[in-house]
């Protein structure tokens, strides 16, 4: 097998693999902040009680995160030696940056957080609870501008075949910094509150500690309600912009065979290339164009006007595309009736609805693989677009057997690694927030 | 001497210091890991260490991730030829910094397998302590490079006499780290373990720095002149004395100072050996140098800017967490 291929492979188990956790970590650590606040403010033995429940919880997601974080530190070397020489003048940076703000922030805090609640005093351990929140909000800036830079690369110039740095600022906040950024943040809060939501749900459903799971789950849920709604603006304004600064993306997102104004939007289809159609397609007409130009008449790009060996691999783009939107619709109509089932105070007896918490909680996780598959495969077939191809971005020096050999041995302890995780998770929950909550407060 | 090249020797300097805190510090905690099944005899024991270093270790490992990213940053080709020429090594290290993560968290809590967590903890930790002074000792040897600063060699170049022998001596001078932070941070018969294991690791230490430091002088006749090595040495040395008069006097703390200042001397003498090459190559025209491997003027610029705001602050909470987690463990 070819060098370009496995290393594209390996990268996309790394960091598909990785990208369960941090979401988690974020909306997670939003819950902790609330949860500390209100203990701060009026001293409830009960918020007390679960934030640190949550902290454990936090904990556990934490150490995944950080074991499959530390790959793609190396990835980009091991495997992708010549994109890093080719731009490392201006990727290195937010990598560096995010390390010196950001990585040392949230593990020193998150350790006061887990062992040291009878250390420091209640200021001291709340103001723990921000700096994690805020370190790992920052951290994922850090990172979403690196991702973002390959997308829409700005700030620098070719130079003897590599990219260098001219401006600092253009290439950080580039063409689609913010909205990416604002667009993976409200999933990470979805996935956390809904992932927390869901545990609560639990609790309810069994008819145990529901003191505890009332409060976390009017809590969880109010937050999952506003950002599932909010979502719908991040992503709209995400897809704009792609739609301006990455035209190619947009044509194999929606399958736009043709360039043309009042451009439909595909709902649902199966795309195929060969014959430039797409199979079984639901569609709504000019809203494509209305959606990005706020103007029906508007032309959109196709993929017509893309060069073929320019062309993203159709069929992936579009499928992770729609299943994002699809997902996202749903926790769209989730929010709808959990706000009424809130307002109306109908949420602790809803059995029903509880359940559908408890069997939804891997769905924004698949939301997030899916939306950040579209983001990446709809890129191809470049590395850096329209800068550097991803055939050239590969290493040289290393042999294709060598990376068959550390794919499969990756992909066998994640399998490993997940297991053990969901298992301890189920312990964790099954212990309940007072038993755990105590744990570790005097060490392991 | 124009701007850029100040910017190249600064942050030659500043890896290196990256590189000396993720020794000292995190240092301690592998060497912790690596002597896990000689230190701790029983469950007791592994939870008491595990606790000395439970609230620290990651925010040490932080040091590993940001040397890495900022020689990336300042010095890409060096990132993309070791990282790459190095690929089933570091694949090795990989695995092991994976399962290290995890160790200590699924060790608390899956309470029927702690037997396998505790062995990955120290797996995790051997490899690492090994396998860095592998690598470094292959830089400053020097590795089969092309003219497009790309590795030619195999994995079995690596595995050669000098860089064997760098090895060890990291994997002692981490061990030591170890045992002198154990002996700080417990008390009883595990802190008497950790006093007598320092004494031993220190005989190592010192065998395997006169093995490397003759194999070096013989191998690298530049050695013998170049002036910083021979002062790192005596620091080093110097150090090292220090280190066994305080573990007879039971000065734990000096003891544990003496051989993180140990450990300094060992970075100074491989930065006065390399400057002001990074990674050597077997033909000396191919080194990489702080001048053809490096970042532009505007990057190692505004990457200073970064560590000059960001690495106080870090210093900063990180000596206020140490403070707050201070004392014997119970």
């Amino acid at each position: 097998m070819d060098v370009v291929l496995l290393s594209r492979i390996q990268f996309a188990l790394n960091a598909g693999f990785h990208f369960i956790f941090p979401p988690l970590t974020l909306g997670i650590s939003l819950v902790i902040l609330v949860l500390e606040t209100i203990y701060l403010k009026n001293g409830s033995e009960q918020h007390r009680i679960l934030s640190s429940y949550v902290v454990k919880i936090l904990a556990l997601i934490f150490s995944l995160g950080v074991a499959t974080g530390i790959v793609l530190e190396f990835a980009f070397g091991m495997n992708w030696s010549a994109y890093s020489r080719m731009v490392g003048d201006i990727f290195g940076a937010p990598l560096a940056a995010e390390g010196v703000f950001a990585f040392f922030l949230e593990s020193v805090f998150l350790g006061v957080l887990i062992f040291g609640r009878n250390k420091v005093s209640k200021k001291a351990y709340w103001f723990s609870a921000l700096m994690v929140f805020f370190a790992s909000h920052l951290s994922s800036l850090w990172i979403l501008i690196a991702n973002s830079w390959m997308q829409t690369p700005a700030g620098y110039e070719i130079v003897e075949g590599r990219a260098v740095l001219v401006n600092f600022l253009e290439a950080a906040v580039n063409h689609s910094t913010l909205e990416r950024f604002l667009h993976t943040i409200v999933a990470a809060w979805i996935s956390g509150s809904l992932f927390l939501a869901g545990i609560s749900s639990w609790y309810l459903i069994k008819k145990r500690d529901q003191n505890y799971a009332r409060i976390l789950l009017s809590l969880t849920l109010s937050i999952f309600v506003v950002t599932a709604v909010v979502q719908f603006g991040t992503g709209h304004a995400h897809s704009v912009q792609v739609a301006k600064t990455q035209p190619a993306k947009m044509a194999a997102f929606e399958a736009l065979w043709q360039g043309q104004e009042n451009a439909p939007m595909s709902l649902i289809g199966i795309p195929d290339k060969k014959n430039k159609t797409t199979h079984f397609e639901l569609s709504v007409p000019s809203l494509l164009s209305f959606l990005i130009y706020f103007d029906a008449g508007k032309k959109v790009q196709g993929l017509d006007e893309v060069p073929d060996d320019e062309e993203p691999p159709i069929l992936l783009t579009y499928l992770s595309y729609h299943a994002m939107i699809g997902l996202g619709s749903f926790f769209a109509l989730m929010a709808l009736i959990g706000f009424i089932l809130l307002v109306t105070k109908k949420i602790g007896n809803a059995t029903w609805y509880q359940w559908i918490l408890l069997i939804t909680i891997p769905l924004p996780l698949i939301a997030n693989e899916v939306g950040w598959m579209a983001a990446e495969i709809g890129r191809q077939p470049w590395a850096v677009y329209q800068v550097l191809k991803t055939v050239d971005a590969a290493s040289r020096s290393v042999p294709a057997g060598q990376i068959l050999f550390s794919l499969i041995a990756f992909s066998l302890i994640y399998l490993l690694l997940f297991v053990v995780f969901i298992r301890l998770l189920v312990k964790i929950v099954k212990d309940g927030p007072e038993k755990i909550a105590q744990t570790r407060e005097a060490g392991y | 001497m124009e701007t850029l090249e100040i910017l190249q020797i600064v942050w030659f300097v500043l890896i290196g210091v990256l590189l000396v805190g993720y020794s000292l510090l995190d240092g301690f905690d592998l060497g912790i890991g690596t002597l896990l099944p000689v230190l701790a005899r029983n469950e007791e024991d592994t939870s008491r260490l595990f606790n000395s270093i439970g609230p620290v270790w990651d925010g040490n490992e932080v040091w590993l991730l940001t040397g890495g990213g900022a020689l990336f940053a300042a010095f890409p080709h060096v990132y993309a030829t070791v990282f790459s020429g190095f690929y089933l090594a570091l694949v090795l290290v990989l695995f092991a910094l994976i399962f290290r993560a995890v160790s200590l968290e699924f060790w608390s809590l899956d309470t029927s397998n702690r037997k396998i967590w505790k062995a990955t903890f120290f797996i995790g930790s051997l490899l690492p302590s090994l396998l860095f002074g592998v690598a470094l000792g292959n830089v400053i040897t020097g590795i089969p490079l092309n003219g497009q600063m790309e590795f030619t060699g195999s994995f079995f170049t690596l595995l050669r006499p000098l860089p064997l022998a760098t090895g060890l001596l990291g994997m002692c001078a981490i061990a030591l780290q170890g045992t002198t932070y154990a002996t700080v941070k417990t008390e009883g018969d595990l802190q008497a373990r950790a006093r007598e294991l320092s004494v031993k690791i220190w005989m190592g230490y010192l065998i395997l720095l006169f093995l490397a430091f003759a194999m070096t002088a013989i191998f690298n006749n530049e050695f013998i002149k170049n002036a910083g090595a021979w002062i790192f040495s005596l620091v080093t040395y110097g150090s090292l004395i220090a280190v066994r008069t305080a573990i007879r006097k039971g000065e734990d703390k000096k003891a544990f100072i003496a051989s993180s200042v140990s450990f300094m001397g060992l970075w100074g003498i491989v930065g006065s050996l390399q400057y002001p090459a990074l990674v050597r190559a077997l033909d000396p025209a191919l080194n990489l140098t702080i001048r053809n491997a490096s970042s532009s003027q505007l990057t190692l610029t505004v990457m200073l800017v970064i560590a000059l705001v960001g690495m106080p602050l870090v210093l900063l909470y990180t000596a206020w967490v140490y403070r707050v987690f201070k004392g014997k463990i119970q």
